[in-house]
C-alpha cells in the first residue's frame, strides 16, 4: 500500500476500505484474547474455515479472528455479525451447525447463547446480556470489530481521525490544553493528572523527548491492558503520536510483556503497517512530524514496571529503581524528559481529540473522569475484562456485570490494586469507582484489577500471599523495603501459622510505617497497604490468631 | 557556580548549586549518619539512614540527604522524632545480619535500636553496595556485582577477574560496615569453586 | 548452543549494549537456558562488565543458568489462582513430579515454576506446560495432565 500524504488521502483511503464492505455480509468473530486462547479457540477458529471451505461460502461469509470480547469466563466467544448473536463456550463440534442454522438460516441456536444462571432467562445479543448491558464501552467496544493485524479493521471503524485531527486542526499546545481540560488521570496506578505529565516534559530542557508506552501490567489478577493491547494495538499508538506531537518527542517506546506472543507480533505488526501507511516515522501524513518507536520487553519482574525502573531497562540496565527528586518528566531516559504514560492512558488520547474536553469530562465522577477498564477475577461469576464509567459502584461491577459470587457463598471483601492495593468489606459496596474515594477507604484503585473473595477468604493469608510476592518481585537496592518486607512475611506466616505472639501486630505496624515513609519507590512505599488495610477491615481475624 | 543558601539544624548553610544536602551539611561539620554513602561514588540511596526532614514553602517531607539537591531557602533538620526513629527501625533490621558490625553498634547506641529485635539471618552483607560500586566505578575493574532481586539479593565476585585482579587489591574490604566477613567468604567460594 | 546463532543475535542487535536485555531474551528463547560461555561471550561482544550480565540473568524470573526439563510445567500462583485454590494443586503438582518451584529433576523430565498472573484469570486454577493451557484444574486432575508428558 502507498503511504498517506495528507489529511484527505486518509479520508480517501478510509471511504476506499469502507466502499469495499458490505455491512450487510456475515462476518463471523472469533475472539482469540488469551483467555479464550486457553480454552482452545484454535481449534473453533480452524473448525470454521474448514467449514467455510467445505461449504464454500468463501465469498459470502468472513472470519475475523480478533482480540478479547471481554466476557473470558465463557469462553471461547463467537460473535456473528451483522445480528450480534453472540454464542458462548463455543467448540469445533459445534462449528457445522452454527454454519447451517445460523449463518445460512439465520437461525438463533439456544443452547449456544448466554443463559441467566438465576433467572433461566435466555440472551442472543450482546445488547441483552447483562454482563455487556451494564457497561459503558468506549475503549474496548472496539475489539470484537477489529482484527487486531489489520490496520484497514482499525481505519475502517474511524482510526487515526484523532491524529489526523491533531496534527494539521491543532497546535501542539492546544493538543495539550485539551488533554489536560479532560483532566484524564493516569490509569497504570496514580491517577497522576496526564496533561500536567505531559506539560512538564514539553517544557523540560533537552535536546531530545521520549515517551513511553507502560505495557508491562505486572499487577496480578490485572489483564486489561493486555486486552486493549493485543486487541487493538492502533488504539493506543494513536494515543502515543498524538502525545509525542504535543510533547515535541520524536522517539517513543513500547516496553510490555515478552511472555504474550501474540501481544508481541500484534505490536509489531502494528508499528510496520502504521510506518507503510505514512502513520508512523518521517513526515507523518505529510504533516513534517516525524516520530519512531522501539520496542522493549520485560522479562518477569514486577518492579519493573515502576517509571525509572522501566527506564533504566530501556537503557539495557538492570531496572532498578532510582530516587525521583528530579522526575522523570524531566530527567528520565539517558537524561533526557521523558513521559510515560500506561497502555489505557494512552488509549484515551484519540477520543478526547476527536470528541473535545467536555465530552470526556460529562463521563465519570467530579474528579474521576471517562471510563476504566477493570479486570475482574477471583471468587467472581463472570471473570473479564469490563468497562465502566467512574462512579459505577462497586456493587453494580461485582453483581450486575459480574454475576456475583459463585457457589452460593457470600462476598467477604474485593480487593483492588494487587500487592500495593487493599482489601475493602462488603459494607462498601456501594463505593463508587473513583481514584480518591476508593484511596480513602485503602484500596486505591491500582491498575484496575479486581480481586472478589467470598466467605471463606483468610485475610491474614491473603495478606502474607502479597508480601510473600514482593519478597522476590522487589528490586532489593534499598533496606527498609527489602528487610521490611522480609521481616513482615516471616512475622505474617507465623501469625498464619497460629505461632503469632503478643506485641506483632504492633510490630507489623511499626515495620509497615518506616517502609512507607523511607523506601526508595512507591513499591516499598505501598507494600504495606494491603496490611494495613486488612488491619483496618479485619484486625480481630488477626487478634484471634495470635491469642 | 550559583551560591545556594539553606538552613540546617537551625544553622545558615552556604552550598552550590548541584550538591547533596549530606555535602551541604558535611561542609558545615553537621553530621549525618551514612551506610552507603562514599564520596568517591556516585550517590546512591540504599541504606536510607542518611534521611532527614526537610521544609520546602511550608511543606515538611522526608528525603533522603545523599541523594536530595541543595535548594534555595529550604529547612534542613536532621534529627527529629520521625527521622529517628526510622534510622531505630534501619538498624533494627541490618543487626539481625550484622550483629557484631562495631559501626552499626555505635549507631545502635545512638538510636537505641535493639540488636536483637529481630531473628539473626545468615548473611552478614546489609547490601550497601560499596564494594560492588567501588569496584566498578573507582578501580574499573568489575569483579564483584549483585545477583539476585529482592530479599534474595546478594554478592557475587566473577572467579575469572576475581583471581586476576582481588589478591592485589581488596580495597573493597576497608570500606565495608560489617567487617566485610561477607565479602572475605564469597571471594574465597569463587575462587575455590569458580 | 553453537557461536553462530549467539553472533547472528548480537548483530542483529547491532552490538549495541543498550541491547543486553533484548539479546538475553533471544538466547533464553533459543536456547531455553543461558550457560556461562554464552554469558562470558555476550559480555564482551556487547562491552557490558560480565558482573552487570549477571546481574540482569539473575534478576528476572525468565532467565535460567541451569538447562531446564525436556518439558517446562508452570503452576499459576497468581492473585485470582490463589484465591481459587492454586496452593493446592502446586502441593500436588511438586508431590507428583517430586520437585519443587525451580527445580528440575533428575532424569531432567520436567522443571516446576510458578507464575505469577499470565492474564487468564478466567482458566484458573490452571497449568501451563510447553505454553499449553490446563484450565480449571483440581488437585485430583493433575495426574491426568501430566501424565501425557515423556
Ligand atoms: C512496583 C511498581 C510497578 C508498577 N507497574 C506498573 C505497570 O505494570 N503498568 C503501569 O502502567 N504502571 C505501573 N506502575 C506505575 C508506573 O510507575 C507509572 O506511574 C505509570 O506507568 C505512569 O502512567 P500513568 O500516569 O498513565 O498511570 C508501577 C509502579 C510501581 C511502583
Ligand atoms: S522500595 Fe523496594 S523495589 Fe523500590 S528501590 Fe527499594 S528495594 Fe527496590
Ligand atoms: S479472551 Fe475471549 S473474551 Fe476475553
Ligand atoms: S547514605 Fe544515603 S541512603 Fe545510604
Amino acid at each position: 500500500m502507498p503511504r498517506i500524504n495528507s489529511a484527505a488521502e486518509l479520508e480517501e483511503r478510509r471511504s476506499g476500505i469502507l466502499s469495499k464492505r458490505d455491512p450487510d455480509k456475515t462476518c463471523i468473530s472469533i475472539c482469540s484474547g488469551m483467555g479464550c486462547h486457553g480454552l482452545g479457540n484454535d481449534r473453533v477458529i480452524s473448525a470454521f474455515e474448514e467449514e467455510i471451505n467445505k461449504q464454500n461460502l468463501k465469498t459470502k461469509v468472513d472470519i475475523r479472528v480478533t482480540g478479547c470480547h471481554g466476557f473470558c469466563e465463557k469462553g471461547p466467544i463467537v460473535v456473528i455479525y451483522p445480528e450480534e448473536i453472540c454464542y458462548m463456550e463455543v467448540t469445533p463440534e459445534d462449528v457445522p451447525e452454527i454454519i447451517s442454522q445460523t449463518v445460512l438460516e439465520k437461525k438463533v441456536i439456544d443452547r449456544l447463547i448466554y443463559t441467566d444462571p438465576n433467572t433461566g432467562e435466555k440472551a442472543a445479543h450482546q445488547s441483552e446480556i447483562p454482563f455487556y448491558k451494564n457497561q459503558t464501552q468506549y475503549l474496548i467496544s472496539y475489539n470484537p470489530k477489529i482484527d487486531p493485524t489489520s490496520i484497514d479493521d482499525y481505519l475502517a471503524n474511524g482510526g487515526y481521525s484523532g491524529l489526523s485531527k491533531a496534527l494539521f486542526e491543532m497546535s501542539p499546545e492546544q493538543v495539550l490544553e485539551e488533554v489536560k481540560k479532560a483532566n484524564l488521570r493516569g490509569r497504570g496506578g496514580g491517577g497522576f493528572p496526564a496533561g500536567r505529565k505531559w506539560e512538564t516534559a514539553r517544557n523540560a530542557p533537552g535536546k531530545d523527548k521520549y515517551v513511553i508506552v507502560n505495557g508491562h501490567e505486572g499487577e496480578p489478577g490485572a489483564y486489561m491492558d493486555r486486552a486493549i493491547f493485543t486487541g487493538n494495538p492502533h488504539l493506543v499508538l494513536e494515543g502515543l503520536i498524538i502525545g509525542a506531537y504535543a510533547i515535541g518527542s520524536h522517539q517513543g517506546f513500547i516496553y510490555t510483556r515478552h511472555d504474550t506472543p501474540q501481544l508481541k507480533k500484534n505490536i509489531d505488526i502494528a508499528l510496520a503497517k502504521a510506518t507503510e501507511y505514512g502513520l508512523l516515522g518521517e513526515n507523518i501524513l505529510g504533516s513534517g512530524f516525524n516520530f519512531n518507536v522501539e520496542v522493549h520487553f520485560d522479562v518477569g519482574i514486577f518492579v519493573s514496571g515502576e517509571s525509572s525502573a522501566l527506564m533504566s531497562s530501556i537503557e539495557g540496565k538492570n531496572p532498578e529503581p532510582r530516587p525521583k527528586y528530579i522526575r522523570t518528566s524531566v530527567r528520565g531516559v539517558w537524561d533526557m524528559p521523558t513521559n510515560l504514560n500506561n497502555v489505557e492512558t494512552w488509549a484515551n488520547v484519540s477520543q478526547i481529540i476527536n470528541k473535545g474536553a467536555e465530552w470526556y469530562t460529562s463521563i465519570g465522577t467530579e474528579k474521576s473522569k471517562g471510563t476504566k477498564l477493570i479486570s475482574l477475577s477471583g471468587n467472581i461469576v463472570n471473570t473479564g475484562v469490563v468497562e465502566v464509567p467512574f462512579g459505577t459502584t462497586l456493587r453494580e461491577l461485582v453483581y450486575d456485570i459480574g454475576g456475583g459470587v459463585p457457589n452460593g457463598k457470600k462476598l467477604k471483601a474485593i480487593h483492588f490494586g494487587g500487592p500495593m492495593g487493599g482489601s475493602i468489606p462488603e459494607e462498601f459496596l456501594d463505593t463508587p469507582l473513583d481514584f480518591d474515594e476508593l484511596a480513602k477507604l485503602g484500596a486505591p484503585i491500582g491498575a484496575g484489577g479486581l480481586l472478589v473473595l467470598d466467605e471463606d477468604t483468610n485475610m491474614v493469608e491473603k495478606t502474607r500471599f502479597f508480601l510473600d510476592f514482593l519478597v522476590n518481585e522487589s528490586c532489593g537496592k534499598c533496606v527498609p523495603c527489602r528487610e521490611g518486607i522480609r521481616q513482615m512475611a516471616k512475622i505474617l506466616t507465623n501469625i498464619s501459622e497460629g505461632n503469632g505472639k503478643e506485641g506483632d501486630i504492633e510490630l507489623l505496624e511499626e515495620i509497615a510505617e518506616v517502609a512507607g515513609t523511607a523506601s526508595l519507590c512507591a513499591l516499598g512505599k505501598t507494600a504495606s497497604d494491603p496490611l494495613l488495610s486488612s488491619l483496618r477491615y479485619f484486625r480481630d481475624e488477626y487478634e484471634a490468631r495470635i491469642k | 557556580m550559583k551560591e545556594i543558601l539553606l538552613q540546617i539544624d537551625g544553622r545558615q548553610v552556604k552550598a552550590t548549586e548541584g550538591m547533596t544536602l549530606l555535602e551541604a551539611a558535611q561542609s558545615a561539620d553537621i553530621f549525618i549518619p551514612t551506610l552507603c554513602h562514599h564520596e568517591k561514588l556516585e550517590p546512591y540511596g540504599g541504606c536510607r539512614l542518611c534521611i532527614v526532614e526537610v521544609e520546602v514553602n511550608g511543606w515538611t517531607k522526608l528525603v533522603v540527604s545523599c541523594v536530595y539537591p541543595v535548594e534555595e531557602n529550604i529547612i534542613v533538620r536532621t534529627r527529629s522524632e520521625k527521622v529517628d526513629k526510622i534510622r531505630k527501625m534501619i538498624l533494627e533490621l541490618l543487626l539481625a545480619h550484622a550483629p557484631d558490625s562495631l559501626q552499626l553498634q555505635a549507631f545502635a547506641k545512638e538510636y537505641g535500636a535493639d540488636r536483637d529485635r529481630f531473628e539473626k539471618e545468615a548473611s552478614f552483607c546489609i547490601h550497601c553496595g560499596l564494594c560492588v560500586r567501588y569496584c566498578a566505578e573507582v578501580k574499573k575493574k568489575h569483579a564483584v556485582g549483585f545477583v539476585n532481586s529482592g530479599a534474595r539479593r546478594e554478592i557475587s565476585f566473577i572467579p575469572e577477574i576475581a583471581a586476576k585482579e582481588c589478591n592485589d587489591c581488596k580495597e573493597c574490604f576497608e570500606l565495608c560496615p560489617t567487617s566485610y566477613l561477607q565479602a572475605v567468604f564469597v571471594l574465597t567460594e569463587a575462587l575455590a569453586f569458580p | 548452543m553453537d557461536n553462530d546463532k549467539i553472533d547472528q543475535i548480537i548483530n542483529k542487535h547491532q552490538g549495541k549494549a543498550s541491547s543486553l536485555i533484548q539479546v538475553l531474551i533471544e538466547i533464553q528463547n533459543q536456547n531455553h537456558w543461558l550457560p556461562k560461555e554464552v554469558l562470558d561471550k555476550v559480555s564482551k561482544k556487547l562491552e557490558v562488565p560480565l558482573t552487570r550480565v549477571m546481574q540482569i540473568a539473575t534478576f528476572y524470573k525468565t532467565f535460567s543458568l541451569i538447562p531446564k526439563g525436556r518439558n517446562e510445567v508452570h503452576v499459576c500462583t497468581g492473585s485470582s489462582c490463589h484465591a481459587r485454590g492454586s496452593a493446592r494443586l502446586l502441593d500436588t503438582v511438586q508431590d507428583l513430579i517430586g520437585i519443587r518451584p525451580g527445580e528440575t529433576d533428575s532424569d531432567s523430565k520436567f522443571s516446576l515454576e510458578t507464575s505469577n498472573c499470565l492474564g487468564c484469570c478466567n482458566l484458573g486454577p490452571e497449568i501451563i506446560i510447553n505454553g499449553k493451557h490446563h484450565a480449571r484444574l483440581t488437585p485430583d486432575q493433575a495426574e491426568d495432565v501430566l501424565k501425557n508428558y515423556k
